[in-house]
């Protein structure tokens, strides 16, 4: 019985695991063929990618502009946040700390769409203001990323905070650290995984957001944008190769920060 | 005032969320002392610690060290070390690089830095320990390392936060001769917390006795036991019977019904007292030879002595002897004038009873746990 259903469990996962990574094995597969359908696989070859780096410029700039943008919005909102993460953490009435958690809260689970309908509204008033007709463009779309992310970056990295003993902090003053050098010597290393897998988060938003940037980048393109753009004079293979990459790109940084968080949790196990 | 003192509290007040948690406590702590607060959990033992520290702001009162105001000096610019109530040492840093934090800080001379840590380590008998994880370290060691910590960078006082509390009975004692050697052995003002009365009474030069943010009482260990101020202190330090009495005059003391000779006096004429009577100092004699009568109604053994409850007229004393008696024997007790200790009444005198409800099960269970503070 108990075998059975060890059998059973097993197909089940791989049945999942099959759904979740088909379309993406497709995609890689496809990359590599030589013809551009996706209905026969003629023979393998790299055609599509040299055709992407060599040809394709404007996919290398949407490129260049989505690696851009996620980044920015990485460093800053991690900056941002972590901040605020601090601040919140500091807060010592129950009751304002609820409200400033629940603040945060309302963008997580307000849809997309009405995020970035709302947005471009905002920045075209604010332009308005200011007499500016077309604001829209790297600026607005960064703003929109990073307020999309931010409360994501504080749900990372305040449990880390609230689990950091506020007393090492104090420890580091009593010998001899200002507040701000105690935070940045014994506070900091102590939320370093949060941060760091906050800003893997919000690379990875940024990097695939198609809703938030279609409202808000005006002229400015990102890579989802121009590949939706593509969808009208149908994909060419050179988008699978680039799907590809991109793909190894983040299983790679995944791959990498659960190591390293798998490297912190048993130097921290070791000998207890 | 004396040349020789290094912290002067005066009249410090704070209230944390509303409660008034110190009430006009003042406190004046001699260099290379060894000063110990005590008094039950949430009495405001930390909280006076961090008052010295730095780390909180009184709302009235002067923290004097050395001769000057500390008001708003901050923490990390006060020639006092603290070692926190749960060690806090640094997770991510080794036992080494623990110790030469606040030396690094100091920017100390690389050499000087890593004699110094050695030192350290030496003295708290932590040699080899040196790339040690913190995780890696029992209890005991970890204590050691929050010592060679705080002690590493020369502070003139040190603030200890119950730091045996999370040791077991074995391993604390042998701590507490420890850290007693390393005070003296330093010259180093040690400012101790605990709950622990035994502690206290074994390593301190002078204990402040505290109970809900006010001071009851400043003095040697002997003097704390011998002459508590009040019913609190008394009940607090060891055991005692505190009996109701009446101050008929001078050195003449009535309870239990009968009339003692005793040593105190200054007392109003007929004026209501406590009086504080030590287990060990009632002897035990045949029934028809004693000053009082009393019936037996438990017995424990204890090792060097036993440990009886009297039925004494209703009142239920201890009384600590080396002879056996069994439950149920009649026998007379017997105290010397100078074995009573006459108290005014004070607002404890009515909260603490006799032995009556006294078990050892139910003393352990009302020992104040560490519990988590702040
Ligand atoms: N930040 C705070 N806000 C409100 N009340 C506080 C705060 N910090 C401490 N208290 C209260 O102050 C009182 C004294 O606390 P303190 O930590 O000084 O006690 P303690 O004597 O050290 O006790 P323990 O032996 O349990 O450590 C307690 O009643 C505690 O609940
Ligand atoms: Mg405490």
């Amino acid at each position: 019985m108990k075998r059975r259903n060890g059998f059973l469990s097993t197909v089940y996962a791989g049945l999942i695991f099959l759904f979740l990574y088909l379309p993406v094995a497709v995609i890689v597969v496809f990359s590599f063929n030589s013809g551009r359908t996706t209905t026969n696989f003629e023979s393998f070859s790299f055609y599509w990618y040299v055709r992407l780096f060599t040809t394709n410029f404007e996919a290398q700039a949407a490129l260049r502009n989505t690696l851009i943008l996620a980044l920015s919005t990485a460093v800053i909102t991690v900056l941002l946040g972590t901040l605020a993460a601090v601040g919140i953490d500091r807060l010592r009435r129950k009751f304002t700390e609820r409200i400033a958690l629940s603040a945060n809260n309302i963008p997580l689970m307000s849809p997309e769409i009405v995020m970035g309908i709302s947005m471009m509204m905002l920045f075209i008033f604010g332009g308005a203001l200011f007499n500016q007709q077309f604001v829209l463009g790297f600026g607005t779309v960064l703003l929109a990323h990073i307020t999309m992310c931010l409360p994501y970056v504080i749900l990372s990295v305040l449990p880390k905070l609230r689990q950091t003993d506020p007393h090492l902090a104090e420890a580091a003053q009593d010998l001899g650290c200002s507040q701000v050098m105690a935070f940045f010597r014994v506070t900091l290393p102590s939320i370093t995984t949060g941060i760091a897998s906050a800003f893997l988060i919000t690379f990875t938003l940024s990097l695939d957001n198609f809703v938030i940037s279609r409202f808000t980048a005006g002229p400015f393109t990102t890579l989802p944008l121009h590949i939706f753009g593509q969808i009208r004079m149908l994909v060419r293979p050179d988008m699978y190769a680039l799907t590809t990459l991109i793909f190894v790109m983040m299983f790679l940084l995944l791959l990498g920060s659960n190591l390293l968080q798998a490297r912190a949790a048993k130097r921290q196990n070791k000998h207890t | 005032m004396e040349k020789d003192i290094i912290i002067d509290l005066r009249n410090i007040n704070i209230a944390l969320g509303g409660q008034p948690i110190l009430q006009d406590l003042s406190l004046y702590i001699r260099n290379k002392e060894f000063i110990t607060l005590l008094g039950p959990s949430g009495c405001g033992k930390t909280t006076t610690l961090r008052i010295i520290a730095g780390f909180l702001q009184p709302d009235e009162g002067q923290v004097i060290f050395d001769g000057s105001d500390c008001a708003g000096v901050p923490p990390h610019k006060r020639q006092v070390n603290t070692i926190f109530q749960r060690y806090a040492l640094f997770p991510h840093l080794n036992v080494y690089k623990n110790v030469a934090f606040g030396l690094k800080l100091a920017k100390l001379s690389k050499k000087e830095l890593h004699d110094r840590v050695t030192e350290m380590l030496a003295l708290v008998n932590l040699t080899g320990f040196e790339k040690r994880t913190i995780s890696s370290l029992s209890g005991g060691q970890q204590q050691r390392v929050a010592i060679a910590r705080a002690l590493a960078v020369r502070p003139r006082v040190l603030l200890l936060d119950e730091p045996l509390g999370a040791l077991d009975l074995k391993l604390r004692k042998d701590m507490q001769v420890e850290l007693k050697n390393i005070q003296q052995q330093l010259g180093v003002t040690f400012v101790y917390v605990t709950h622990d009365q035994e502690e206290a009474l074994s390593m301190s030069d002078t204990i402040v006795v505290m109970d809900e943010g006010v001071i009851q009482q400043i003095g040697t260990p002997k003097d704390i036991y011998d002459e508590p101020k009040n019913a609190f202190v008394a009940d607090f330090i060891g055991e005692s019977n505190i009996i109701d009495g009446i101050m008929l005059a001078d050195l003449k003391v009535k309870f239990a019904g009968m009339t003692f000779t005793c040593v105190d006096k200054g007392f109003a004429k007929n004026e209501k007292v406590d009086v504080v009577i030590r287990p060990e100092d009632v002897d035990i004699v045949p029934a028809a030879r004693g000053v009082l009568p009393g019936t037996i109604t438990s017995a424990t053994f204890k090792g060097v002595h036993y440990e009886y409850i009297v039925d004494v007229q209703g009142f239920k004393w201890m009384i600590q002897s080396t002879d056996a008696y069994a439950v149920d024997d009649v026998i007379g007790i017997m105290i010397d004038p100078q074995e009573m200790h006459v108290m005014k009444k004070s607002k404890y005198s009515d909260l603490i009873g006799d032995y009556s409800s006294f078990s050892d099960e139910f003393d352990e269970l009302s020992n104040p746990e560490e519990d988590d503070d702040e």
